[in-house]
């Protein structure tokens, strides 16, 4: 995910607000616990505004697709606030660069970039009420300290509420860098403890707070179909047929862009071409495309079959090395001519599709001069920048209000929904709700790229690895590193651990979108390279545990200060742990099998255990699966829990039976009967140990995803002697059960 | 056609037979607790009950619901929270929350008919639900708290299931 305009607010910057501003009530949507009342309130800055009557309101910045940000980045204001979180509410804070910087939900990055920004914005408003206080009641302000919402002075014994303090406390200036001193770790009282989501109560109320649920005044119904094989355009269609259906208010071709979409975030102004259809309820135009008859132009579409790909693929990946050099250290060719032995394994991942649940689904309001959209997207600055250029106005007139998304994974990123609901709103002069159905979802996705990676091991007399090969094959439309399917990492293994190394890549020609998909890069990677190190160590007669701990190499921190570079002594911390918890190394019945992964991703670093039972039938159950990791301090316990519960379950979910596959450039699968997710029978017991430690917080959204898979086909491995080298695993015959 | 939801008549005269009961109550009703997800009844986001059964809405067409009676996440607790509810937000369930509504209505039936349901109940009366977050484990958390309530035992507050060890030197290497 590229930085936008702003990580976060420089001091300078800083400037006061009488209110956030919030347009979103014009939706006729709750927005959390948002501004119920218009009480006087007072802005400290762009994320703290206090009730006269003890209210603290604290802006949450970035989009929450269920990742907990809405809660973690406010709690991370209030702690050095030192605000009594019962009295804080949460509202979305408007789409604003100028105010709230980058505002996006990807790479598990919101609590690692504003981290600094936020603690920064709490404490220096908790300053100016204290140094308000202080100049009310003659007394230096060193004598002062806070108590949660209060401001107390243990000298004289006088005491305020921030509620009595900050309409004078708005009045001081804003105190300049090093004039403030943040909280000790120590001293936290509500960082690293369990706390409830601050949209819990809406949501088990069935409050109207998702991008499915906005409503504006007039506004009307649609849907929009599309080519089935990608990049197709309509030619002609029966819309006067269609026009003639009750509740059908219009229909009309929208000519668009012939050919597949680009995954280019910040670019990217493509509208698929395809058929609007608008009516007075989102059933009406539903039902209307069974009407339909569409005569499609597939000059410019996609072509793909899965399996020509997958066979192209598979062939290059046999080969040791790929057609582009990306990395060779050392002396890899001495290395496996000298090898005392070799081992080597090709490992295939398929397309996948987000299938977050809630379907894209948007409200736009366009007219001649200004547009105004309510939407989930994970990055609305690109939705208000791309509309700009799509439009051709100015960025000023386009106003994006971020709403609830159900579920993101990736699939939120871009932003072609947005286009099309504003392309459709102009059009017919009203605000419009862009309803896609599932299949519309899962027909026209980003899907996660399918990956190669032919790997080979030299290894000494030993068994110590002293040459690493690994030929990664993915798929691209135009020869050029692939959106996000496979790629090197650096300052992660094997980089300066194994003397000898080769990395090289090699591009499949392939039409079908492509983008981000949760854990990118490393939810395939992590499979080929842990299974793999697996293959090793058993081929060499060595405990995986102890192999993969000698195979990190010495102590070190890859790049030090970098949270994004492997420290293999947090990474040895969090195996130890697992290993430890899941009780490595006893004995088991017949069948039964403990599988072992790490991986060090998003800059966390975690470990996870997995223990299966395999029948002769091939039927898996995943008992228990153990995550240890290390994310440095932990922002909210409960919801950093639940997002590695989460990970471990779309884990098992994905390497079960999720597999997109492509013929004549259509997807084949249509909805979840094709596409199953896991269901909660099949969920294991899942245990989440966090080794904390005083490094900054990083994001928990994506790294407890990547060791899911290696983890468990190891353990199947163990437990019936059968070595997965595919995903997902039904591929190879296999039945999560 | 009339439809009774949570205890409030409606004419629907003007609406399509064939609507399902999701849209009617998403559109027409301004109900919109119940999700669409799936739109097949596989993924139970739009899980309603129907005379107090759980149903999946987004295959029910009106023309087969006349005069019977709705009852919808907005109507499940009437002027207090349902003791579902307050256990699915003690547990800190939700994650996106999309298909809470739907796991809520699947559970308060459940706990309806069965305040004692065991492991295999739970499992067999939420295996239509489908959550991609994957929150499972606190749904049977939840429904394991709210049942104590159905069977008139105090309300306990949410367990402590992730352990966090202390920085360096716990874990020996």
């Amino acid at each position: 995910m590229s930085r936008g305009a702003g990580e976060g607010m420089k001091r300078r910057d800083f400037i006061r607000y009488s209110s956030f501003g919030l347009a979103l009530g014009s939706a006729g949507i709750s927005v959390l616990a948002a501004a119920k009342t218009s009480a006087p309130a007072n802005s400290l800055n762009p994320y703290v505004m206090i009730h006269d009557d003890g209210r603290i309101v604290i802006a949450a910045p970035n989009p929450d697709v269920g990742q907990g940000v809405n809660t973690a980045l406010p709690m991370i204001v209030a702690e050095e606030l030192d605000a009594d979180w019962q009295a804080v509410e949460v509202v979305l804070a408007p789409i604003d660069a100028n105010r709230y910087g980058a505002q996006f939900a990807g790479g598990s990055l919101s609590v690692r970039n504003r981290w600094n920004e936020l603690r920064q914005m709490g404490a220096t408003a908790r300053e100016m009420l204290l140094r308000s206080a202080a100049q009310q009641w003659g007394a230096p302000r060193t004598e002062l300290t806070t108590q949660p919402s209060k401001v107390l002075h243990p000298p004289s014994g006088r005491s305020a509420s921030f509620a009595e303090l900050v309409a004078a406390a708005t009045e001081q200036p804003v105190p300049a860098d090093g004039e403030v001193v943040l909280k000790a770790r120590a001293d936290y009282r509500l960082l690293g403890q369990r706390v409830v989501n601050a949209a819990a109560s809406d949501i088990v109320q069935g409050r109207p707070i998702f991008g499915i649920d906005v409503a504006v005044p007039d506004m009307v119904y649609a849907t929009y179909v599309k080519c089935p094989q990608i990049g197709g355009v309509p030619k002609t269609a029966n819309l006067e047929a269609l026009k003639a259906l009750p509740g059908i208010l219009d229909a009309f071709i929208v000519k668009g862009d012939a050919g597949p979409p680009s995954f280019d975030l910040r670019k990217s102004i493509h509208v698929a071409g395809g058929v609007a259809i608008v009516a007075s309820n989102t059933w009406a135009a539903i039902k209307a495309r069974r009407s339909l008859q569409v005569d499609w132009d597939i000059s410019a579409a996609s072509t793909d079959d899965s399996l020509a790909i997958e066979a192209a693929a598979l062939s290059a990946a046999g080969r040791p090395t790929g057609d582009h050099e990306v990395k060779n250290a050392g002396d890899s060719e001495g290395a496996f001519t000298n090898a005392s032995s070799i081992v080597s394994g090709v490992y295939a991942t398929d397309f996948v599709s987000h299938a977050q649940l809630e379907p894209q689904s948007c409200v736009a309001h366009a007219t001649a001069t200004a547009i105004e959209v309510w939407t989930s997207s994970q990055t609305p600055g690109f939705a208000q920048s791309t509309l700009a250029k799509l439009f051709e106005l100015p960025a000023e007139a386009i106003t994006v209000h971020q709403v609830r998304g159900g579920g993101g994974f990736g699939r939120r990123l871009s932003n072609e929904y947005v286009r099309e609901a504003a392309v459709i709103s102009k059009r017919i002069g009203k605000p419009v709700k862009l309803q896609w159905t599932r299949e519309d979802d899962m027909a026209f996705d980003f899907y996660r790229s399918p990956a190669y990676f032919g790997l080979q091991a030299a290894l000494s007399e030993t068994g110590k690895l002293t040459g690493w090969r690994n030929h990664v094959v993915s798929v691209s439309s135009d020869g050029e590193e692939a959106n996000y399917g496979a790629g090197y990492r650096g300052y992660n293994f094997p980089d300066d651990v194994v003397p000898n190394v080769h990395i090289s890549q090699t591009m499949v020609a392939s039409k079908t979108p492509t983008g981000a998909w949760r854990a990118p890069i490393s939810n395939v990677y992590a499979f080929a390279e842990q299974s793999f190190l697996h293959e090793i160590a058993d081929a060499t007669g060595q405990d995986h545990r102890d192999f993969l701990m000698a195979a990190l190499g010495e102590d070190k921190w890859f790049k030090p200060d970098d949270l994004a570079s492997l420290n293999t002594v947090r990474a040895r911390k969090v195996i130890a742990a697992v290993t430890q918890a899941a009780s490595w190394g006893r004995a088991l019945p017949k069948g039964r099998g403990l599988g072992l992964g790490f991986f060090f991703s998003h800059a966390g670093h975690v470990a996870e255990v997995a223990e299966v039972s395999v029948n002769a039938d091939k039927q898996v159950t995943v008992h228990e699966v153990w995550v240890a990791a290390d994310l440095g301090q932990i922002v909210n316990l409960s919801g950093a829990e639940n997002q590695f519960q989460g990970s471990v379950v779309d884990g098992v979910s994905a390497l079960a039976d999720q597999r997109i596959s492509i013929r004549s450039g259509a997807i084949e699968q249509t909805n979840f009967h094709q596409y199953p997710l896991l269901r909660l029978p099949q969920s294991p017991k899942i245990h989440v140990d966090f080794l904390t430690s005083d490094y900054p917080p990083s994001g928990a959204g994506e790294p407890a995803l990547p060791p899911v898979a290696p983890a468990i086909c190891n353990a199947v491995f163990n437990a019936c002697g059968e070595r997965i080298r595919t995903l997902p695993i039904s591929r190879a015959g296999f039945k999560v059960v | 056609m009339q439809l009774s939801v949570n205890g409030k008549a409606h004419e629907l005269n003007d609406a399509d037979p064939d609507m399902p009961l999701l849209w009617a109550l998403r559109d027409l009703l301004g109900l919109v607790g119940a999700k669409y997800g799936c739109g097949v009844a596989q993924c139970g986001a739009c899980t309603v009950w129907l005379d107090g059964a759980p149903v999946r809405s987004c295959q029910l067409p009106l023309a087969a619901i006349s005069g019977r009676e709705v009852t919808t996440i907005e109507g499940l607790g009437g002027d207090a929270l349902h003791p579902v509810q307050e256990a699915w937000i003690a547990h800190d369930v939700a994650q996106c929350g999309y298909c809470q509504a739907g796991q809520i209505m699947s559970a308060a039936a459940l706990l309806q008919r069965n305040p004692n349901p065991s492991s295999e109940d739970i499992e067999g009366a939420m295996a239509g639900n489908i959550c991609r977050c994957g929150t499972y484990s606190r749904i049977v958390a939840a429904i394991n708290t709210a049942s104590k309530q159905f069977q008139g035992l105090s309300f306990y507050e949410v367990g402590q299931e992730a352990t966090v060890s202390a920085s360096d030197g716990e874990v020996s290497v």
